[in-house]
């Protein structure tokens, strides 16, 4: 039996429901997330503004990526190769198990104690820090949204804004039961200052680490390099001083060429942060050879499958484009309300809804499809133009053709399409409920509860109908 | 010669609100058109087709097909069934030998009310007055699938006395979603709390009357129904009857006093 999610990354995102109920609930959270519009959605559009070839940009990165994913096996083995010959190991891992079992094998190898990790969602995926945890070697998070969950004992609510559901007040209280060595009289009011805080304490740990761990944001199978983008300078840090670097990436990482990578890039930061280039883009192409000044003495790529390759061929492959900029979660009405931890796994928002019935099976995600308002908006910004709300109406279709969809859904949509698909039926049925409910509501002019219609009028009145269908009416004006 | 127009009325206006069918047609034949709305027609599919239920929701869009296809254009008051028979019935009738490329031919010449009528007639203006102040919500549908935005805003702007404050948030989801407002209530009566808020603070300190206007049925009955339910005293209306100057009976939810 392969293990796409341990046990230990919680999943419940069978609880959408539940956990969005708590998350609306939740005053902190509500605070923390109220000024995406302002933040992330205002940034981006900026920078969209600022470069008028943005379409075009996102039109070439699109192709970039469908010409990888259609040849993926040759652009995957071309990176392998090109790492080996570079002094590097390859690990080709095709679940979370195998993965864990890798990076484990070659922390033992070395006999490690402390790993410093950059910020990596694959990490998150296979669940790395409980399995490293577990066998007696302390992961230690330097990217600062991911050392203040750490703290916390949280997952990332984001995959690029990790700790986004916290306010600013939450994170100096998190560091001062942390640090209680340092300062209690310092500052923890701004960013700047928590940043100031975590490095006092990151500096040491960046030097005692025996294995440094990041992610990737591009593998170039041109190069053999792998390629991060930060803004903290620790992916930096984590990945040159230990003896050994550990890169850990899924497979549709991949692009052919150096030049590929730079196009997307231009798509990448200013569809997530709003910036032109994220502070720090770092390409590491094998270990240190002779002569270098510095840089790891072992190199390591493990590329991890964990269901993608399931995928490839189906209507859900131009969801293997995505770069993981975040562009959708910030602009998704749903995801500004809830958060990431309601999906209740690594993924949120809508590439999360879409991902995670991909990566885990939808009998394991039946909420997640249905948690859009199909808005648009997700694709309206997409740099590499995934078309997520058709991809949420597939699992739909899945759900329905497996009998996932709850049977009083199923029922109201059949009773339904039994009138919408007999029009006589249908038409006496309008002018009857016309008449009828308008009869009922006409003078308030809205109902305050309705039955069968108990979600709608909890919250708000129905309007009541005019009285009459408008064939009722066309019939009478044409005689 | 005239152009033969179907008019594509949607199953919420016929049922909740005819007069806004009725606005279409005329706007519609005052720019020459003639107007038909055969009576076979029900719904565009989309409850079916967005709950996941493929089969009934192409059952569906055949028979608009047979029953539409034969017009110059078809024209539907909402962005929300405009945009799932311009862009989704090829999608979904991609694979159907018989009836893929009558789909492709339809959508071609499916449209948006407002739409139409600037992009297509070449219509600035309408001979209507609307004396007030109103505020404009951009659904999401017509905005994204269909470009709708400049379009209603050029004809209000012809409207005799209406003035048109923007509402900040006229571009964000009024938490409708069809069947999600129902499948996720609480989420979606956060999203409409947070527009009904916008819209009262946008239309705030008028002395007159003021008015939502929006081109979807489904987007103005949740809007008006969290408005009403918290006592704002903001009027709600189908652009189309603004823009035929047939705005005079009771707004979205506004009582009769009769019956």
């Amino acid at each position: 039996m392969s293990t796409i999610a341990p046990e230990s990354s919680h999943l419940d995102s069978l609880h959408f429901k539940d956990n969005a109920k708590l998350a609306l609930a939740d005053a902190n959270l509500q605070k923390a997330l109220a000024g995406m519009d302002d933040t992330f959605v205002a940034y981006r559009a900026r920078a969209v503004e600022r470069l008028p070839e943005f379409e075009a940009l996102r039109d070439a990165a699109k192709a970039i990526k469908d010409h990888a994913l259609a040849n993926l096996d040759f652009y995957l083995q071309r990176f392998a190769d090109k790492v080996e010959a570079g002094g590097g190991h390859v690990h080709w891992c095709v679940d979370a198990d195998a993965a864990r079992a890798a990076v484990l094998a070659i922390c033992r190898r070395v006999g490690a104690r402390t790993v410093t990790k950059g910020k990596t969602m694959i990490g998150e995926e296979i669940a790395i820090n409980d399995h490293l945890q577990a066998n007696g070697i302390e992961p230690v998070e330097t990217d600062l949204g991911e050392y203040i969950i750490q703290l916390r004992h949280e997952t990332p609510s984001h995959i690029i804004a990790p700790a986004i559901h916290l306010t600013v007040e939450q994170v100096g209280e998190t560091f001062r039961e942390a640090h209680q060595d340092l300062d209690p009289k310092r500052p923890l009011v701004d960013p700047g200052d928590m940043l100031t805080e975590a490095r006092a304490k990151l500096r040491k740990r960046f030097l005692a680490a025996d294995v440094g761990i990041t992610g990737a944001n591009f593998l170039i199978a041109e190069t053999g390099s792998t390629v991060i983008v930060t803004n903290e300078g620790n992916g930096d840090l984590t990945q040159i001083l230990p003896k050994m670097h550990i890169v850990i990436a899924s497979i549709e990482k991949i692009v052919p060429t150096l030049a590929d990578a730079a196009t997307i890039l231009r798509v990448l930061a200013r569809s997530a942060t709003g910036q032109e280039m994220s502070v720090y883009t770092t390409f590491s192409t094998g270990p240190r050879r002779p002569g270098d000044l510095d840089g790891p003495e072992e190199f390591h790529v493990v590329l991890l499958d964990n269901g993608r390759t399931a995928l490839l061929g189906t209507e859900f492959e131009s969801m293997l484009r995505c770069i993981r900029c975040g562009a959708c979660l910030d602009h998704c009405p749903v995801y500004q309300k809830v958060g990431g931890h309601a999906y209740g796994w690594v993924y949120s928002g809508p590439m999360g809804a879409v991902l995670t019935p991909g990566l885990l099976g939808i009998e394991k995600a039946t909420p997640l499809p249905g948690a859009s308002t199909f808005c648009g908006r997700c694709e309206s910004v997409c740099p590499m133009r995934i078309p997520l709300p058709n991809m949420l109406r597939h699992w739909r279709e899945r759900e329905f053709e497996r009998h996932l969809t709850p049977a009083r859904y199923r029922s109201g949509i059949a009773l339904w399409s039994f009138f919408a698909r007999r029009p006589r039926l249908y038409r006496l049925g309008a002018g009857l409920a016309a008449r009828l409910l308008g009869a009922l509501g006409g003078r308030r002019g809205a109902f305050r509860s309705l039955p069968l219609a108990g979600g709608w009028t909890a919250y708000r009145d129905m309007p009541a109908p005019q009285g009459r269908s408008f064939h009722q009416l066309w019939a009478a004006r044409k005689r | 010669m005239a152009i033969r127009v179907g008019l594509f009325v949607t199953c919420l206006v016929d049922l909740f609100r005819p007069s806004v069918g009725l606005a279409a047609a005329k706007l519609l034949e005052e720019a020459g058109c003639i107007v038909e709305a055969p009576s076979a027609q029900t719904c565009c599919g989309q409850p079916a087709y967005n709950s996941g239920d493929r089969k009934t929701a192409q059952a569906i869009a055949r028979q608009v097909v047979d029953l539409f296809e034969g017009f110059d254009h078809v024209v539907a008051p909402s962005g929300s069934c405009g945009g799932m028979l311009r862009a989704h019935f090829p999608e979904l009738l991609a694979d159907d030998p018989r009836y893929a490329a009558r789909a492709q031919a339809l959508a071609a010449k499916s449209h948006e009310l407002v739409a139409f009528l600037v992009d297509v007639l070449g219509r600035e203006r309408v001979a209507a007055r609307f004396p007030g102040l109103v505020t404009y919500h951009d659904s999401c549908s017509g905005l994204r699938e269909l470009g709708v935005k400049a379009q209603p805003r050029r004809l209000l702007k012809s409207v005799e006395g209406l003035e048109l404050k923007e509402l900040p948030s006229a571009e964000i989801c009024c938490g409708f979603g069809g069947t999600f407002c129902i499948k996720y209530p609480e989420i979606s009566d956060r999203l409409v709390s947070e527009k009904a808020e916008d819209i009262e603070r946008t239309l705030s300190g008028s002395k007159g009357a003021t008015t939502l206007l929006a081109g979807d049925l489904g987007c103005l009955l949740n809007m008006a129904g969290k408005l009403g339910r918290r006592g704002v005293k903001v009027r709600v209306r189908h652009v189309a009857e603004v823009l035929a100057g047939m705005a005079e009976g009771p707004a979205i939810g506004e009582g009769s006093g009769e019956g």
